[in-house]
């Protein structure tokens, strides 16, 4: 769906991507993607995760190449090899996550690369690098903010300004701000909007890249939706609204990776009361059935994990109670969770779910080793016949127990760390995307583990922000925006859009 | 029908594969040039030297790849050779051959569990704690005795000059020392997540495993192993000196890295450590041998050591 700008274009877009298209493996993170940047425009992108906005920012900035297609800057094609070459360009962009280096100051954060020098000597010329940035922050809207700071001792809404002035120092072409509002206040995203809305009308195009959608429809000129790769529609923001958007951000066809189940009869065995942890969760009040499963959709930062790793015990928080088959449960350490029977399935496999360099077989133990020891000794055979019926169960491949888990797909990795927390024998599985960056055959066969697990009674809670996973698999859907539980939908009512519309604050 | 083949019972961890063999053709190398550059280097008497002279740095290195293993580094275990052998000499007039070798290995296990308490309990860095205590440790031992302690009981020079065959004491001891190592490593539960630590931390401890308490008990073993080969080593010599240890920290981190250990966790094997003890050792005995003035030694010691780390390096990029 394309629709022609009112004025049309006298100048060729700042940035043009034709055709593009960039597969990993068997998954098409982006598809026959075409997208046009004007100069003086703010054009937003929205899509939910996974619909490939991170995958083409990275092709935008040359961090990775596209398989097919080609940007042109001012009508002429480019190769764009690297991000040298698109910060040559004038392409810059801010990220979601800290680009700054801690130990050094405000300045020579700003400056990055390019810090001025004397004649003599080549020494760094601090006078001017204070002049610059002082210029750069007083743009911003920021004149005040200390020089001579260490980044790394910054408030987050601070570092995120540093963040902003480091990539407009270079006076960019184009813009692209991912996500700029996270750590912000409210007086803080004022100041921005004001200072983007300079830098659009002496010409910078802008991409603005936000799950905010009232933020786009205050500060956008254009928005173009991404869905599984693909666009489904650009419209100038003047002719659309929430519920448009939303309208193109979801509705695929069901897919039937999920297995069928019965609802369970409703049998409280996780009770979670006012549990709230400061400066993550505001008080969230819940429950979770004996054989259900109950999923906990929301976007980034709505604070899911944190929940998720307060009732775990990995994190303390700040009050509420919870109850755990009728016993209250104190939420000290994983130690005492699992103890409870409660076990986590985190949400970075490589980060704190796998032990790299160690073989399947103590990855897949590494959570019950007390009940496979005797006077301290491991029973190894046992230990072995533990994971190989793990292994076959999950259908992990290889089914090599002794293989280095660093070798397996990510899809297998994912199963073995399902497999430590199944022989954990817990009774309340907490997961955490659990079919991030797996592959389709595997994600079924998680699927019907877990479908499977809660057929036999356990309790599921599903914190997925893949909404066909979550409406496929959950009895109820609980919804999470910006640390507020934000809805509670039961199977029946719930579709994307109603689950989408919930989390980005969009009335229904 | 298992899909799993057979596999045979291993000592070592991770999966063999000819790369990993470089370090046995370069020791079988050294062993070639050995006896094509020396007569002597062959000898009974030649090797008996080379098996003593390896176990005191043996002891060591193995206590060292424990701490290795989790992630840290173990900077006073010298200092604790010396805390060992004095204590050891110190007692044994009075109280007895063994009843002295239990106090030395006990006071070492106890400076190690000290080390790795507050490193762990704290979560401080291990190269400045134990750098630290290197200090502490080695203050005390001078507060202990300023002059060297020779002890006359009869049996004390037992334990560093007997021989089983032709096969000493001291050695015997090593060799048990590192097969019960082994076991505890590749066997307990304890072992198993020590090894793991190094690899992934945080993945341990949310498995609900007792991270403080595995990290005490791995210094722990470094400082009861230490302790373990001062008393060898004075009841080898027949005298302690406080100054016994300075700098045998090195050859201990050395001899670790050569066998393949990675610092900072997430590599290193007890039968490499063995390898880089011997590699280690069959230097040191060449290089005497041949007469090489002894800063060259510390020369040519660096360059193995620099090679080694870049094989070691290159063999987990692959």
């Amino acid at each position: 769906m394309r629709e022609t700008a009112v004025d049309a274009p006298a100048l060729p877009p700042v940035l043009a991507a034709q055709g593009i298209a960039k597969s990993y493996g068997a998954t098409h993170a982006l598809r026959g993607v075409d997208i046009a940047f004007q100069g003086g425009e703010v054009h937003a992108i929205v899509g939910e995760n996974g619909a490939g906005k991170s995958t083409l920012t990275h092709i935008l900035t040359g961090a990775i190449r596209a398989d097919v297609g080609r940007i042109l800057v001012d009508g002429q094609p480019v190769p764009l090899s690297g991000p040298l070459e698109a910060q040559q360009l004038g392409i810059r962009m801010v990220h979601q996550h800290d680009t700054l280096v801690p130990n050094l100051g405000v300045a020579e954060n700003i400056l990055l690369g390019q810090w001025p020098r004397r004649q003599t000597l080549r020494w760094i010329d601090w006078g001017a690098m204070h002049r610059r940035a002082a210029a750069v922050l007083g743009e911003l809207g920021y004149p005040g903010l200390p020089l001579h700071r260490l980044a790394g001792s910054l408030p987050a809404s601070q570092r995120q300004i540093v963040e902003i002035a480091k990539a407009v120092s270079v006076q960019p072409r184009m813009l692209i701000l991912d996500e700029p509002t996270a750590a912000l206040a409210q007086e803080d995203i004022s100041r921005l909007f004001a200072f983007v809305r300079r830098l659009r009308d002496r010409g910078t195009a802008i991409v603005y890249i936000s799950h905010h959608l009232d933020e786009i429809f205050e500060l956008a000129d254009r928005v173009t939706v991404l869905r599984d790769g693909s666009v489904t529609g650009s419209v100038p923001v003047a002719q659309t609204d929430k519920q448009g958007l939303i309208r193109l951000m979801v509705g695929r066809s069901i897919n039937d990776l999920h297995p069928v189940r019965a609802r369970p009869a409703p049998r409280p065995a996780l009770r979670v009361e006012g549990l709230m942890r400061v400066g993550h969760f505001e008080p969230v009040t819940f429950e979770v059935g004996v054989g259900e499963i109950v999923g906990m959709y929301g976007l980034i930062g709505s604070g899911r994990t944190e929940i998720a790793r307060c009732l775990y015990g990995a994190d303390r928080a700040s009050g509420g109670s919870v109850t755990w088959e009728g016993e209250p449960l104190a939420l000290r350490s994983p130690r005492e969770a699992l103890r409870a029977g409660i076990a986590l399935l985190t949400e970075d496999r490589l980060g704190d779910g796998l032990v790299r360099g160690m073989s399947v077989r103590d990855n897949a133990t590494l959570a019950c080793l007390p009940r496979l020891t005797r006077l301290g000794v491991l029973r190894r055979a046992e230990q072995g016949a533990w994971v190989q019926e793990q292994v076959r169960r999950l259908d992990v491949r290889p089914p090599d127990i002794e293989r280095d888990v660093a070798t397996l797909s990510g899809g297998n990795q994912q199963k073995v760390v399902l497999a430590k927390w199944l022989l954990t024998q817990a009774r309340l599985l907490i997961l955490d995307e659990p079919t991030r960056g797996v592959d389709i055959a595997a994600k079924r066969d998680i699927y019907d583990t877990i479908g499977g697990l809660a057929d036999a009674g356990l309790a599921v809670l599903l914190i997925s922000s893949d909404l066909p996973e979550v409406l496929g698999m959950s009895d109820r859907v609980l919804v999470m925006r910006e640390g507020r539980l934000a809805g509670c939908f039961d199977r029946a009512q719930a579709s994307e859009e109603r689950l989408l519309a919930c989390a980005s604050g969009v009335a229904h | 029908m298992p899909m799993t083949p057979m596999q045979p019972k291993r000592w070592i961890p991770a999966q063999l594969e000819w790369r990993e063999l470089i370090p046995v053709i370069c020791f079988v190398a050294l062993l070639a040039a050995g006896a094509l550059f020396s007569d002597a280097f062959f000898t009974e008497r030649n090797v008996s030297n080379l098996m003593r002279q390896t176990v005191a740095n043996g002891l060591i290195s193995l206590g060292m790849l424990i701490v290795i293993l989790t992630g840290g580094i173990d900077l006073s275990v010298g200092a604790v050779v010396a805390l060992g052998g004095v204590l050891f000499a110190g007692m044994a007039d009075q109280i007895g051959t063994s009843p002295a070798l239990a106090v030395a290995v006990l006071g070492g296990t106890v400076a190690g569990l000290c080390n790795g308490f507050i490193i762990a309990r704290f979560r401080l860095q291990p190269f400045i704690v134990t750098l630290a205590t290197m200090g502490i440790i080695r203050g005390v031992v001078f507060l202990y005795t300023e002059s060297p302690i020779s002890p006359t009981h009869p049996s004390f020079r037992e334990l560093g000059s007997a021989l089983i065959g032709p096969v000493s004491v001291g050695m015997l001891i090593m060799l048990g020392c590192y097969l019960l190592a082994g076991f505890y490593l590749n066997r307990t539960a304890t072992g198993r997540a020590t090894v793991a630590i190094g690899g992934n931390v945080e993945a341990v401890r949310l498995a609900g495993i007792h991270v403080e308490r595995t990290v005490t008990i791995a210094y722990g073993l470094s400082g009861m192993l230490s302790a373990l080969s001062g008393a060898i080593l004075v009841s080898r010599l027949g005298i302690a000196q406080p100054s016994l240890g300075t700098a045998y920290e090195l050859d201990a981190i050395a001899a670790c890295v050569i066998g393949g250990a990675v610092l900072g966790g997430g590599g290193g094997s007890v039968i490499g450590t063995l390898f880089g003890v011997f590699t280690l050792g069959v230097i040191n005995n060449l290089m005497n041998l041949l007469g090489v003035k002894s800063f060259y030694q510390d020369i040519v010691k660096g360059t193995v050591i620099i090679l080694a780390v870049l094989l070691v390096a290159r063999r987990r990029r692959s």
